[in-house]
Order: C-alpha cells, then structure tokens, then sequence
C-alpha cells in the first residue's frame, strides 16, 4: 500500500501524516510537492493539514489551485481513496470535491483541543476498521472548522449517508457542548457521493500512538489497508 | 483601470466575526445596533480600458478565487 502526503507551502502536518503512515501503519510514503503533477501511482491521497499558502484569502482558497490539484481530482475521480485533514478537508471543499463551506469558529477562536468523534458509518476507506457508533478521541487545532452547507445540501448529506465523523460529548450525546466549533449538525467529516474521498477537521496522524494521548487515529489509517484488501488489490 | 469587488457573507451564514464586532458596539453604548455582517473588499488595478470587458473579466475572478459561492455572494464594481 502506498500513500502519497501532498506538501503545500505552510502545510504542517505534513511530515506527521507521513511519519504515521510509512513508521506506525508500515506502509509506503512518499512527500509530493504542490507543483509537482505526478502523484506517483499511490494507493491513497493525503491533504495534510496546516496554512496552505498562508490560509490568505479563505482556508484553501489558493491551494486547490496547485498544479497537483488536477492530478488529486483526476485519482479520486478514478476512484482513488483521498484523505483531507483539517487544512487538506479545507482544500478539499474549496476544490469542490466535497460540499459545503467553512466558516470561523462559532467562539472566534482557534481551538486546540482533545475532542470525541462518534464514526457514523463504516462503509468509506476511512473508518473501515472502526466499529458504528465508536467514539474516537482525537487532537483538533483549527480558527475555521465551523461546516457550512444549505439545508437542502445538509439534508441531502444526511439523507445519502455522507456524514462519517461527528462531534459528541462525553455522554455520546451530539450537543452544542461537544461540538468545538459550531459544525452545523456535529459535523466532524464527511465523504463524496462516491465515499472514496473524505475529509475531516480532527487530526487522525497526530494521535497513532499512545505517547501522544491517544492512538486512536491508527483507526483511521489503518482503515485504508482494511478498504483496500476487501476490495481486492486496490488499485495497483 | 480600477475594478472594485465586495464580497459579504450570504444571509443565511451566520457571522461570529459580525456578532463580535455588534457585541462591543452594544458594551460602547450603541444600543441602536442590531445587527453588524462584516464583509471585504478587494481593488484591482486593470491594464483593460474597456469598461465592459473589464467587468465581465472581474466578474469571472470573483467567482473563480475571491469569493466562495457556497457561503459568499459579490458585487463589482467598475472604477474610471
């Protein structure tokens, strides 16, 4: 398996994707530049998170312009498993790859937090190792992680099952308490139509061991390998 | 040539940044103020001399890269 981080200027969570998957899951890794067009046959895309391009204009707004941009839309309309975290799900829905909009902080402020995310449904490459319902505890980091959509595109997300991650409290329950940024309806990360890209405001890579709090996010990842095999060979 | 372009929050996205700003009005003694929506405006400096075409051109970059349709709406401006 291989996982392909793309590497933005200001990405910073770049190197930690990497160092989860080649040194925690075992695979593959490779760094690729945003002005490189070449992915270089990977089984899965990460847009790590961080300040592409200093965040300037809007979160993203910039980076979905990248030369490696084309090439990432080209893989997940083949069908390719592409992962956005935090900034990369920024990224992903500026480049219209997923629904919706993020807005600032319902507080105004940049949240570093522990937080819990329920997995809603397992049937993305993403969450294939986790358990329904299973609560994860995860690192957020993010000024603008608040998710916008219509209603009609929010019913639509809901109603087609889009909704992969969401924030609960500590009860499990989808409350304004455990929701750390004001996401319309507790949303932590959603999936595509096709459910091969996902995009989520938590930091999977920055909690795969258990010196960092919590190795939760091993789920995450591994959940790709999981994925991958059932569907056979993957795409290689 | 100079384009001016506004972008502003839709009415349905909500503003915390806007609240903020309404909220500090309100603690100053302006209690007439219901509501604030911050918003931004860019100036382009424009080689074009054709009005129209430049508002055409301009109108295209403020939905390709300044504003985000799915939460902002924009206005140009053309300038002499």
């Amino acid at each position: 398996m291989r996982f392909a981080v793309v590497v933005f200027p200001g990405s910073n969570s770049d190197v930690d994707a990497y160092y989860a998957a080649s040194r925690v899951i075992g695979a593959e890794a490779s760094l690729v530049w945003h002005k490189d067009s070449d992915l270089g046959n990977p089984d899965v895309v990460i847009l790590p998170g961080g300040f592409a391009h200093g965040d300037y204009l809007r979160t993203g707004a910039i980076a979905r312009f990248s030369p490696i941009m084309a090439s990432v839309r080209s893989f997940a309309e083949r069908g390719g498993a592409v992962l956005g975290i935090c900034n990369g799900f920024q990224v992903l829905l500026e480049a219209g790859l997923l629904p919706g909009a993020m807005v600032r902080n319902r507080d105004i402020k940049f949240v570093s937090a522990q937080i819990r995310m329920r997995v809603e449904h397992t049937d993305t490459p993403f969450s294939a190792a986790c358990q329904p319902g299973q609560v994860l505890r995860l690192p957020v980091a993010h000024g603008e992680g608040n998710y916008f959509a219509e209603p009609e595109v929010l019913q639509q997300l809901e109603s087609r099952r889009q909704v992969v991650f969401r924030y609960v409290d500590a009860n499990g329950g989808t409350t304004p308490e455990g929701n750390p940024n004001g996401s319309l309806n507790n949303i932590a990360g959603i999936c595509n139509e096709a459910r091969n890209v996902v995009g989520l405001m938590p930091h999977p890579e920055r909690a795969c061991e258990s010196a960092l709090g919590s190795d939760d996010g091993r789920m995450i990842l591994e959940s790709v390998s999981r994925a991958l095999s059932m569907a056979g060979s993957g795409r290689g | 040539m100079r384009a001016r372009v506004y972008v502003t929050l839709k009415p349905s996205v909500f503003d915390p940044q806007g609240r903020v700003v309404a909220d500090a009005l309100f603690s100053l003694g302006y209690h007439d103020v219901t509501d604030v929506r911050q918003g931004k405006f860019f100036d382009l400096e424009l080689s074009d001399t054709d009005a129209d075409g430049a508002k055409a051109r301009v109108t295209e970059m403020a939905a390709k890269l300044l504003a985000n349709p799915v939460i902002e709406s924009y206005r140009v401006e053309v300038l002499a």
